[in-house]
């Protein structure tokens, strides 16, 4: 059973560091990694008529949008490292989501890279990487 | 013969009322002239009463619906409440699903477009007319309105049509095409047709003008008298931004404003409740004895129950049909679970908002009482009460909360435009379904419909309350009268669904996920 290594990924510049560190960490651990990306959701958002006609089509889209324009750049390079590895893409609540996936794998480790959010946000709602460092089950990496 | 007489005389003191100050207004008179002129034939129509009495056939045609599918679904909208609330937390909600709409977003959108001035103007007519006792038949129809609810947005649902590029155009006249043929029944499109023909008056009235109407009273209201069409055309500016230009931002702004509203003023209401708890119970004593007596409001009983239901179906909208376009954009793979969401609209919408509403105005004694006999005092066209400070609609509301809080005028105000521009936003798509189910889909065609409901912006904002209010409930009713015989012939088809369902449910097949 090998182990299992979640990295939390989009398309910032510290997820791309957070990325060239589990992929060493996974080569030399031997451990398999889990590329989760999660698209920000709340089910108590709210939305006008129109929006609501219109969400089926809008979520395949970002959906579509998040495979080809994020992950399958990802794919490639971990094919050419020759790692093994599964993908998440999951619509939520980013930091409980994140949580959900390494529960659902029984991963060992998370990765993320910090956004860099030292904004007013964050100030009063938390960073997610704040939020994972105190909530994770496991292990949590903050890649700069 | 007599019957459109006494329709006319229902109304014509409100029109008396409208016309005397008599303003230098002259673009306003004009408009609100020809209005009259042009609509009231419709509006006698609909509110014409059984001969004999001045009980409006269309009132009784409602409540006696909702009564049937009461009795015929078992009670639902108290047997399945628990039900209806466990799917709106979204215990029943596949995580996989999720990044689709919620039943919480499809309720709070249907939600936002009944919840407006229905609840704070509407109120105030009905309170006004029919005295405290027509707080009793609001909400006794808005209870039995649940059931009519349920069965239409279930319906709307399932016959709902969906395009390939994945966006889906549901609502009655779906159901009366798909739904008539599918049981084997004749005249399906033509209750389409009649219902979108109506839908599209609806929209352009009650979900138009009437708030258009309204917030222009309650700007003029605390700025001081100016006319109507600078309201009017400020409004259709920005209506036309939104629906027109796209510019969401301005939508997603006042729809994250408007629960919060909401729920700032049943709180402030609760918190005049709470200044005056020790009338409560007086209050609520008003509320049975008016219902039941009238204590002196014209019409006596029958005069407050009128009011009480009119002012519940045009508040909540249950029966009209308008909520199954709104819910039917949902994906769910359980049409009947969409059917159980909806049920909780005229809870909120009428049970606890509108009852607010009356409550304070009762509590805060804007009616005017005469302190031997206890009955209220009317107006001298002998149609309405006599209010503090001669208030009507929503000034009266004003009055009441500002009675208690000063300030809230001053929210209220906010709060009657956005919940105007929000129900407006919600009619405008209604009625633009309506609009491309009679002469199909398309841009140019879909944009004739738009601007046609800018312009009714700036009629209704300079027309006088009477005529616009009368044609709003027209309107809208005669939606009701056509999705309602819809209902009486597919509800063995929501029936079948339901037993279904609930056996399922049951069985434990329907999966709970938290």
């Amino acid at each position: 059973m090998s182990k299992k290594i979640v990295l939390g990924y989009d398309d910032s510049e510290a997820a791309k560091s957070a990325l060239a560190f589990a992929v060493s960490l996974a080569k030399a651990q031997g451990a398999e990694l889990v590329i989760a990306h999660v698209l920000e959701w709340s089910p108590y958002s709210f939305l006008t008529p129109e929006e609501i006609e219109q969400r089926h089509k809008r979520r395949e889209e970002e959906l579509k949008r998040a495979e080809d324009a994020l992950l399958k750049p990802v794919c490639k390079s971990l094919e050419d490292d020759g790692v093994t590895f599964v993908t998440e893409l999951k619509y939520g609540h980013i930091a409980e989501t994140l949580i959900d996936v390494i529960k659902k794998h029984g991963a060992s480790h998370l990765i993320i890279g910090r956004t860099g959010h030292s904004g007013l946000s964050s100030r009063l709602f938390g960073s997610v990487a704040g939020t994972l460092a105190q909530a994770a089950p496991v292990p949590v990496t903050i890649v700069p | 013969m007599s019957n459109s007489i006494k329709a006319a005389a229902l109304s014509a003191p409100l029109l008396l009322a409208a016309t005397a100050p008599a303003m230098a207004q002259t673009v306003d008179e004009r408009v609100n002239e020809i209005f009259a002129n042009s609509t009231g034939w419709f509006v006698n129509l609909i509110f014409s009463p059984f001969p004999g009495t001045s009980f409006p056939w269309i009132v009784a045609w409602l409540v006696v619906a909702a009564t049937v599918f009461t009795v015929y679904f078992g009670l639902i909208q108290f047997r399945a409440f628990p039900h209806s609330i466990s799917l709106v937390r979204g215990d029943y909600s596949d995580p996989n699903d999720a990044g689709e709409v919620s039943h919480f977003q499809a309720l709070a959108t249907a939600l936002s477009g009944t919840v407006g001035l229905g609840n704070i103007a509407g109120v105030a007519v009905a309170v006004g007319i029919g005295g405290p006792g027509a707080t009793f038949w609001m909400i006794l129809a808005g209870l039995m309105g649940m059931a009519s609810k349920f069965t239409e947005c279930t319906l709307g649902v399932k016959y709902r049509n969906e395009f390939p590029d994945g966006h889906v155009s549901g609502g009655p006249m779906y159901y009366m095409t798909k739904g008539f043929a599918e049981r084997g029944l004749p005249m399906g499109k033509f209750l389409a047709v009649l219902f979108s023909i109506f839908c599209i008056l609806g929209a352009l009235g009650g979900g138009n003008m009437f708030q258009a109407n309204q917030a222009h009273a309650q700007i003029s209201g605390v700025v001081g008298e100016y006319p109507g069409w600078i309201t009017g055309v400020v409004f259709a500016g920005v209506v036309f931004a939104v629906i027109v230009g796209g510019l969401k931002s301005i939508a997603r702004v006042t729809e994250k404003v408007v629960p919060f509203m909401g729920v700032m003023y049943v709180a402030t209401a609760l918190v005049i409740l709470a200044m005056n708890a020790d009338q409560i119970g007086w209050a609520f004593g008003q509320i049975f004895d008016g219902a039941f007596t009238g204590l002196g409001v014209a019409g006596g009983m029958v005069g407050a129950l009128i009011q009480g239901f009119k002012r519940a179906a045009f508040s909540n909208e249950a029966g009209v049909g308008s909520a199954a376009i709104a819910h039917s954009a949902v994906r769910t793979k359980e049409p009947i679970t969409e059917g159980f969401v909806s049920l909780l609209e005229p809870f909120i919408d009428t049970v606890v908002i509108c009852t607010m509403t009356a409550l304070v105005i009762i509590i805060t004694g804007q009616l005017v009482q005469d302190p031997n006999t206890g009955l209220y005092l009317l107006d001298e066209g002998a149609a309405t009460i006599q209010t503090v400070d001669g208030n009507k609609g929503v000034a009266l509301t004003s009055a009441a909360f500002s009675s208690a809080f000063g300030w809230f005028q001053y929210v209220l105000a906010l709060a009657v435009i956005l919940f105007a521009f929000s129900t407006m936003i919600s009619w405008s798509y209604y009625g633009l379904k309506a609009w491309t189910f009679l002469f199909g889909e398309g841009e140019t065609k879909e944009l004739v419909f738009k601007v046609i409901f800018c312009i009714f912006v700036v009629i209704g904002a300079a027309a006088n309350l009477g005529p616009v209010i009368d044609f709003s409930d027209a309107a809208i009713f005669a939606m009701a009268v056509v999705n309602i015989i819809a209902l009486y012939f597919l509800m063995p088809i929501v029936k079948r669904e339901l037993n279904s369902y609930m056996s399922r449910l049951k069985a434990g097949e329907i999966k709970k996920y938290v």
